[in-house]
């Protein structure tokens, strides 16, 4: 299990108007977190599924508001951003993406008599480590091998898209956006007052304090 | 006369979709919004030369030969940034530097293209290069002759010693006083970078197998330089430099080459090389604002890396040449050359927080130069900083990590440290590039680039491995997993050589078949060293515009 809270208090976005956020970087965050919500490439289904997929993936704690995985997926697509390269039996993003969901279930209802969006964690589980390994080859594939599907579309662009997100970077203590002002103390154990502060010997409240003076 | 300042704003401002280099200016890449004065030529003005490409090879020839005197007009497929107020401290935002236009990978260990390995701006892959600044050891020059594999080049490494130099200070690389590897060079012009955790992690790594390490010689201000600062260990390095300590050819060699009176185009991408009846280059065809043009020039160099430029000249074929541009000994797309770029990761008890410096501030060339190993070539390996889009994924590609043991590794993130070679891969026949059916958005067949390792590879990354895990093993690194699968740089495709039955341009990048064709960038490389390849193809750069000097200056051209 991850440890939550290793960095109690920590929130990156308490930097935005600090010198470590140049305006480039606050235009182009305010934008990732005004994601629509609604999905503008993806059927209401597939956005489902997407969001279905990702709570496997990259499960979210439900203290704090979701990162918007799906929305940020939909956005990436919408835009167009293709990583700039692709195996010989795979289509390019979109395709793939439309292709791969509903392979995925064509699988469960074969199995389940399903859609994935209505199977248990760990029927879902199961699922998604067949496609890992490459044994799902339904006809529904149309030829894409699964588990390129997994790792070079599905499951990277899901690890993107939650890691994109300042929600992430308070999660794992990242210092996120550095610029102009950077850091200073570099070596072990050595942190600046502008970065997260993790709990050391059990003490919450002494990395809690650090951490609402970070900024 | 000034300009009405109302222009500026009457213009869009996302430099992808509209040239900023135009109407006599380009981007001053040192001031926001400002301009510098830029010299224009017209497209029926026969320039001495055309350049494709404004990368470590074409930026920096544009600016030798500038220097040297002749006209010049260079282009680039990609946008012409202004890093102090285009970047944001942001990986998803500046994959904008990255060439992501449709290219099929395939063979038996299909690259990721796309990412580090490319770049689509003026500046090219060093706008987020890891400014990693190494010099070639002497002897993989001849490394047929002298070591027993691969190809020799017909350069001598006496004379690129002189041309490292050149770039060295050119760049203002920082470096150790004393390099602990080959022969004696000067100093670097700027003092070295302090080691981040990171890097002391490497040290103490070497120190306890009992082999050397140094501070890496890297393209980084460690002082000031003009209107840039220092660098201020903000870690997005290999996004882009939003303050401009980064030494990349924008901000360095592209100035110089406008000041001496070239002119760069933006958002021009070079879709087929023209030849005359007498099979000389008469010019380029390029696209730029929406329509297909022709700059005229009496020499053509090829400059788009080892992808684009072996593309190019197959796309450039024509009845005279059916085989492709440069292509009589059938050489062009073949023998193309990625580094190996595996890894050893490892958990300290104490924070590491590698997201801050440079990457790589620390390295180690001992596999370089120590030849009592049971494979061919050598490799460094350097420390690591993954910003944490870039980790995580690595945990999920190449250590099979997703739902909850992924979410409790990421928790870890702050104490991780790693160490990651750049491996010298063998040039083969059947590694590169050819053409596929598909079209890209201006209509030109896309590439297919094909890649397998061959034995010596595996014992190569196998070696390092080993090396690397007990390196984190003896400084009480914990949870150590090896990164197996990754590649880095790419070169060859178009190498260079003394024969013309065996390689397509002679020690000056001059094509064999069409003496008014040259080639320079990555892809003349014959072999590729275990060391990142920017500062020679920088220096094979500057060479060339010297060769070229001295080649009109007789009447050679």
């Amino acid at each position: 299990m991850p440890e939550p809270g290793r960095f109690p208090g920590y929130d990156v976005l308490r930097k935005r108007h600090t010198p470590s956020w140049n305006e480039k970087t606050r235009q182009v965050i305010n934008e990732r977190l005004a994601v629509p919500r609604d999905p503008r490439i993806l059927t209401a289904h597939e956005f489902a599924t997407v969001t279905a997929i990702a709570d496997r993936l990259v499960p979210q704690p439900r203290s704090r508001p979701p990162i918007p995985v799906a929305a940020l997926i939909d956005e990436k697509l919408f835009k167009g951003q293709e990583d700039g390269f692709r195996g010989e039996d795979m289509p390019r993003e979109r395709e793939a993406w439309q292709r791969g969901l509903a392979a995925l279930d064509a699988e469960a209802r074969e199995r389940h008599g399903t859609e994935f969006l209505h199977l248990t964690g760990n029927q879902q589980d199961a699922l998604l480590k067949q496609m890992e390994k490459g044994e799902l080859t339904g006809a529904a594939w149309g030829g894409m091998p699964s588990e390129a599907f997994f790792k070079q579309r599905m499951a990277k662009d899901i690890v993107f898209a939650y890691y994109a997100h300042p929600t992430a970077w308070s999660e794992i203590g990242f210092g996120g956006p550095a610029s102009p002002r950077g850091y200073v103390r570099l070596g072990y154990d050595e942190r600046d007052p502008w970065e997260a502060a993790e709990v050391k010997d059990g003490d919450v409240e002494a990395a809690h304090q650090k951490n609402r003076h970070v900024g | 006369m000034s300009r009405p300042r109302t222009r500026r704003t009457a213009m869009s401002d996302d430099p992808r979709q509209t040239p900023r280099a135009r109407d006599g200016r380009a981007p001053d890449v040192f001031r926001p919004g400002a301009w510098v004065p830029m010299r224009q030529y017209r497209d029926e003005e026969t320039v001495d030369f055309v350049i494709v490409g404004t990368g470590a090879g074409g930026g920096t020839l544009a600016c030798k030969l500038a220097e040297h005197g002749f006209s010049v007009v260079a282009l680039d497929a990609g946008p012409y940034w202004r890093p102090l107020e285009d970047f944001a401290s942001d990986e998803s935002e500046q994959t904008k530097l990255y060439w992501t236009d449709d290219r099929i990978s395939t063979g038996e260990n299909p690259l990721q293209l796309g990412s580090n390995n490319s770049g689509k701006a003026v500046g090219g892959s060093t706008v987020h290069f890891a400014m990693v600044s190494l010099r070639f050891r002497p002897e993989w020059f001849k490394s047929r002759t002298l070591l027993g594999y691969g190809f020799d080049w017909p350069l001598d490494w006496r004379e690129m010693w002189e041309y490292y130099r050149e770039v060295e200070e050119a760049l203002k690389i920082a470096g150790p006083i004393t390099y602990p590897w080959g022969p004696p060079r000067p100093r670097y012009p700027y003092r070295a970078h302090p080691l981040n955790a990171a890097a002391q992690a490497l040290a103490q790594g070497c120190e306890a197998l009992g082999i050397a390490w140094t501070e890496t010689p890297i393209a980084t201000l460690s002082a000031p330089r003009g209107l840039a600062h220092p660098c201020v260990y903000r870690g997005f390095c290999v996004a882009g430099c939003s303050t401009n300590a980064k030494q990349s050819v924008l901000v360095t060699w592209i100035p110089r080459a406008i000041a001496a009176g070239a002119e760069i185009r933006d958002l021009a991408m070079v879709g087929r090389v023209e030849t005359g009846p007498d099979g000389l280059a008469t010019g380029v065809h390029y696209h730029r604002e929406g329509r297909w043009r022709f700059q005229k020039a009496r020499n053509v160099v090829v400059a788009g890396y080892a992808i684009e430029t072996p593309r190019l000249l197959l796309n450039s074929a024509n009845p005279r040449y059916p085989e492709g541009l440069a292509n009589s000994s059938g050489l062009v797309g073949k023998y193309l050359m990625v580094q190996a770029n595996q890894a050893v990761w490892g958990r300290m008890a104490a924070e590491v927080r590698s997201y801050k410096a440079p990457p790589s501030l620390a390295i180690t060339e001992h596999w370089n130069y120590d030849d009592n190993k049971d494979f061919f070539g050598g490799y460094c390996y350097m420390s690591q900083g993954p910003l944490p889009q870039l980790w995580a994924n690595t945990q999920l590609q190449a250590h099979g990590l997703w739902g909850e043991p992924l979410m409790a590794e990421m928790q870890h993130y702050n104490h991780q440290v790693g160490l990651k070679i750049v491996g010298e891969m063998l040039p083969q026949e059947r590694n590169g590039v050819t053409l596929a059916e598909d079209k890209d958005q201006y209509g030109l067949p896309i590439p297919r680039v094909s890649y397998s390792w061959c034995d010596n590879d595996r014992a190569l990354i196998a070696h390092s491995l080993d090396f690397m895990e007990k390196a984190l093993r003896a400084i009480d690194a914990r949870d150590i997993w090896r990164q197996e699968d990754d590649t880095c740089h790419l070169n060859g495709g178009a190498r260079m050589g003394d024969d013309p039955r065996s390689s397509v341009v002679d020690a000056d990048c001059r094509s064999w078949d069409i003496r008014n064709l040259w080639i320079c960038d990555g892809s003349v490389f014959p072999t590729v060293g275990g060391v990142n390849p920017s500062l020679t193809i920088q220096a094979i750069a500057c060479r060339t515009g010297d060769r070229i000097k001295q080649m009109a200056v007789r009447g050679e051209l």
